[in-house]
């Protein structure tokens, strides 16, 4: 298991590095100018100058190499000041200064480093879209383990289409038509999930929840889709085991043989499928978020985007792809650790 | 076992039914889906609709005709007799006065001519890299390592990514409107074919070793006739399964596009479009968001049914009960 993991781990790296180098060609091989905007009359060599300050005089590959260094050298070393400076957990320590100095990513449109950006909106994302993909998960597993117990039963064929609607109505359309219903008509819930509310007593938790319903809402019905189907087949396959009628046969209880035995082996690819959904949610929350006016990491590479802002698409796609990348190798370790009969070496 | 090697020959059964082909057997099975006989009915309602809609219901969906805009669907009048509707605008108009029917069916020829597009060049590109790693052998290790990179892309991301850079060249080059299409329908395609590949390489590598394929072999066939003989045909019912998916994907991903702003323009719109530019006056016009929603969400819920119901009946082992 550890030298699959190292090896997977290895792997991983140029693969990352893959991922960076198609990203960035992307962004290069377009056509955009950063320079655009500038007014036609900023002299040619001033113009010069300001395309050298951004960074853009420099060859293709300098610029990639430069940015590998800045994303996986530079911004550790920042973190690890951080964590030295300002937290408790390693505050103890003397004061470290390795970024000093050293240039970190950074942003055309704020002129400030993206990851700083990245890290004060990663909160909302989280808020909204983590909690939704609890909330999906949480009702989807019962909803699965019944209907896969019941299976063909009325519960199941209304779990049925209700799954095949989850998969067929983009969240882009659930969004609105809630707000029309609850906002507008029934005047429940804000259309516009409000980012600077502070929660501080009763009162403004009960805000903060009525503004968050919605889009957990829109989030949570794709997520109990796809994993209510991954329960209810995994159940399915573990009922008609032998080990089952072995219980029965015992005289265990028919709750305990379903919610003991069964659900614990069927858990197994489950909690895979959960690992590896995680990073797609993030990149599906760009919609939800922009219907609800989120100003999430989502919100943030749509604006970065329209301003041509490449450093911060560059940073916050690839942050993207390593999430999956990450995400992946802990769904294959978790499965090579949850089930005894898997054996990667 | 004994009394039937005792029936004399001619005793035997004469089937009295013809032969039937493996293809209505496929559509006897395909028939038992209830939910997949709906959802093909409905497709084939509105892949009609947008087809032959635009030449029964003339009116020009870019028409503007400011003394009737904002006008309400007829059928707000059963329960607001106030409301403003014309029979001349059964589903409405906008705020420019276009006629929302008229968009509607336009908008869906353009969202099911980018469905299908993007869909075939996927099936197309999956189903080569799939045949291709799974017959030979020196190829799959590479292949199939190039198809996990992909997959570990971040795909919505380098959509947007894409679209935005890469609009105004193929716009210039191509015309607002084409240019767009083969944009969207060649991202869409060139990003989504990597499950198509997986599944028929799979399959393809289990069928490789049957002893047809070796037969094939032993007479001396090329592998190029033995893949386009032997292996296309029998890899047919995956394929068809993951190009329903595909289409269904296709179509929401391009009204997602269209939903963010980075789709087509404003003037050439798809069911996307409408929906997106409609949100802004949601409340006062709910219909507006509704419709098109209603369509892309209706299209994409038949074509998921029909996949499943596809599943079934092409599954050999299912289709004999």
């Amino acid at each position: 298991m550890l030298t699959y993991t190292i090896r997977r781990l290895l792997f991983s790296i140029p693969t990352l590095l893959f991922i960076s180098l198609i990203i960035f060609l992307l962004l290069e091989l377009a056509p955009g100018d950063p320079m655009a905007q500038v007014p036609l009359t900023v002299p040619p060599d001033v113009k010069q100058k300001m395309r050298e300050a951004l960074g853009l005089g420099e060859p293709l590959h300098i610029r990639y190499v430069k940015w590998l260094i800045q994303f996986f050298w530079v911004e550790p070393q920042v973190f690890v000041d951080w964590l030295t400076r300002d937290t408790w957990l390693l505050g103890w320590l003397p004061d470290t200064s390795f970024s000093e100095g050293k240039l970190r990513v950074i942003s055309w449109q704020t002129r400030s480093p993206v990851m700083d950006i990245v890290i004060q909106r990663i909160p909302q994302t989280l808020w909204v879209v983590g909690l939704a993909y609890v909330v999906g998960i949480l009702i989807a597993l019962p909803i699965g383990i019944y209907s896969a117990y019941r299976q063909y039963s009325i519960f199941d064929q209304a779990g049925t289409f209700v799954t095949m609607i989850g998969f067929s109505i983009p969240p882009f359309f659930t969004g609105p038509l809630l707000i029309v219903v609850f906002a507008v008509g029934l005047g429940w819930f804000p259309s516009i999930y409000d980012t600077t509310h502070v929660v501080r007593d009763w009162a403004s938790f009960k805000i903060q929840l009525q503004q968050m319903i919605m889009p957990v809402m829109v989030l949570a019905l794709q997520t109990t889709a796809q994993i209510s189907r991954f329960m209810r087949s995994s159940m399915l396959d573990n009922l008609n085991q032998d080990y089952v009628r072995t219980a029965r046969a015992k005289g265990l209880k028919e709750s305990v043989v379903v919610m003991v035995h069964v659900l614990r082996n069927s858990m197994i690819p489950v909690v895979t499928v959960i690992a590896l959904g995680i990073p797609s949610i993030f990149g599906g929350a760009i919609i939800t978020e922009n219907v609800f006016k989120v100003n999430g990491v989502g919100q943030l590479l749509l604006t970065a985007l329209f301003a041509n802002d490449l450093p911060m698409v560059q940073t916050l796609t690839f942050i993207f792809a390593l999430l999956i990348v990450v995400f992946n190798l802990i769904a294959d370790i978790l499965y090579g650790l949850l089930d005894p009969r898997i054996r990667y070496d | 076992m004994t009394e039937q090697t005792a029936t004399p020959k001619s005793f035997e059964p004469v089937p009295t039914a013809p032969p039937r082909s493996q293809w209505a057997d496929v559509w006897r099975q395909f028939r038992r889906h209830k939910g997949a006989l709906f959802g093909g009915g409905f497709l084939v309602f509105i892949t009609l609709a947008v087809l032959v809609g635009p030449y029964l219901w003339t009116v020009d969906p870019q028409k503007l005709n400011i003394r009737f805009k904002d006008i309400r669907p007829i059928y707000t009048a059963l329960w607001d007799g106030d409301a403003k509707v014309n029979w001349a605008h059964p589903l409405g108009s906008d705020n420019l006065g276009r006629d929302i029917l008229a968009n509607l069916l336009s908008g869906g020829r353009a969202s099911m001519a980018v469905g299908w597009a993007a869909m075939l060049i996927s099936v197309v590109i999956g189903t080569v890299i799939g045949v291709v790693a799974g017959f030979f052998k020196r190829l799959d290790g590479l292949f199939m390592r190039f198809t996990d990179l992909v997959l570990s892309l971040p795909i919505l991301p380098l959509l947007l990514v894409a679209v935005t850079l890469f609009r105004q060249p193929l716009r210039k080059n191509f015309g607002p409107e084409t240019g767009m299409f083969i944009l969207i329908v060649a991202i869409i395609g060139i990003t989504s074919w990597m499950q198509t590949a997986r599944i028929v390489r799979g399959e393809v590598l289990a069928l490789k070793e049957r002893e047809f394929i070796l037969a094939a072999r032993s007479i001396g066939t090329k592998p190029f006739k033995i893949i386009t003989r032997h292996l296309l045909p029998n890899v047919l019912s995956p394929i068809m399964v993951s190009a329903t998916l595909g289409l269904a994907t296709a179509i929401i991903t391009e009204s997602a596009l269209s939903f963010l702003g980075v789709g087509f323009p404003s003037d050439f719109p798809t069911w996307g479009k409408l929906l997106s530019d409609a949100v802004p006056r949601m409340e006062e016009f709910p219909e507006r968001v509704v419709l098109p929603g209603l369509m892309i969400s209706l299209t994409v819920l038949s074509v998921n049914y029909i996949g499943d119901g596809l599943r079934d009946a092409l599954d050999p082992r299912i289709r004999g009960r």
